[in-house]
């Protein structure tokens, strides 16, 4: 029995790779990055549909051709959700005309304050290509799981913050995850690592 | 009668040297420099503010008010893994002479319930209490200028 996995792996493993070589892509299935973390192996992030602040609706493949860096957050946050971002714009700025394709998707984990309005105002103003999206309490919850993205509420008097994965998850230009970049990473080395991707594909 | 008016003034003037003296000594003074808040867009009821911190003498920072905002807190940014929490903290300390930065990974103000939008280059007020070790309060009137809600951490650094 414990051999079945294993198996089903490596097989999901080749369908991904003969994906990849009828793309186009490198068939690496493996990076070795030089800051962040290989997510290459992990199934994360891949059916999540939310909605942006216009109301479209949009999962994974709404973005096909571009790479997907996703960060989970809320425009209250005072420090890490803005040092991502504008960390991200460092970044995209450093990657030169391959930033172009980098498509940053903030997804708030606090839909009962980030309104619309609010969520799009905050991203454009760091990049005006930049989307949020947002979803039910429910749907955040799932979104949250899908990427065991671990986030919590915490009350303070009658308010509250929320205490939250602060990793960015980049996917490829097929929407494969690929690279997990933590806070403590500068602009300099995510473009590094960003690039790394961009060559496989 | 002269050579006491003399004596009463000179004193006088002692003790009024030696409450002065005391008062530079016990008193505590404390520093603050780059003070700066994250500008909001339209609608946005929170942000930060920053700031480094110096007091001459071990002291403890125990509250900051501001009128932009309905409450302000000072919170602590630990990451714990990759989990970044923001939490409420009572008091932080100052250790003499020792600069205490407020920034992105650690204590910064939390300005909650703004009153207003806290646009680029405002100038928002910030009221800062702080104990002395003999348990003496300072009031420390400082301005944060706001920066643009995309200035990275350390705009004025390096």
């Amino acid at each position: 029995m414990n051999d079945f996995p294993t198996r089903r792996r490596v097989l999901a493993g080749m369908g991904i790779l003969g994906l990849g070589a009828l793309a186009g892509c490198g068939d690496s299935n493996k990076l070795s990055f030089k800051h962040g973390k290989d997510l290459s192996n992990e199934i994360l992030g891949r059916t999540f549909r939310l909605k942006d602040p216009q109301g479209n609706e949009k999962t994974l493949s709404s973005f096909r051709g571009m790479m997907p860096m996703v960060f989970f957050g809320f425009t209250q946050c005072p420090a890490v959700c803005p040092t991502t971002l504008a960390r991200a714009v460092q970044a995209k700025k450093l990657m030169g005309r391959d930033g172009d394709r980098l498509q940053v998707i903030f997804i708030t984990l606090d839909p009962e304050r980030d309104t619309p309005e609010v969520l799009d105002a905050y991203v454009k103003l760091f990049d005006p290509t930049f989307v949020a999206l947002r979803g039910t309490l429910e749907q955040t919850a799932d979104v949250a799981k899908e990427f065991k993205v671990f986030y919590e509420k915490v009350p303070i008097g009658d308010t509250y913050t929320i205490s939250h994965t602060s990793t960015s998850y980049v996917f490829d230009s097929r929407g494969v995850l690929r690279l997990g970049l933590s806070h403590s990473l500068t602009a300099q080395e995510c473009a590094e690592d960003l690039l790394t991707v961009m060559e496989v594909c | 009668m002269k050579p006491v008016a003399k004596k009463n003034t000179v004193r006088q003037l002692a003790t009024l040297l030696a409450a002065l003296s005391l008062t530079g000594y016990a008193m505590a003074q404390t520093t603050v420099e780059d003070a700066w808040a994250r500008a909001t867009v339209p609608g946005q009821p929170a942000t930060g503010a920053f700031m480094t911190l110096t007091a001459d003498s071990d002291s403890t920072l125990i509250s900051v008010q501001s009128p932009v905002a309905k409450d302000t807190q000072i919170h602590q940014s630990t990451m714990n893994g990759d989990v970044m929490s923001m939490l409420p903290v009572d008091e932080v300390s100052l250790p003499a002479g020792e600069p205490v930065v407020f920034d992105a990974n650690g204590y910064h103000v939390m300005l909650m319930g703004l009153i207003t939008q806290v646009k680029e280059g405002d100038a928002v007020p910030l009221t800062l209490k702080i104990k002395n070790a003999q348990g003496e309060e300072e009031t420390v009137e400082v301005e944060a200028v706001a920066r643009a809600l995309n200035a990275p951490d350390h705009a004025h650094a390096h």
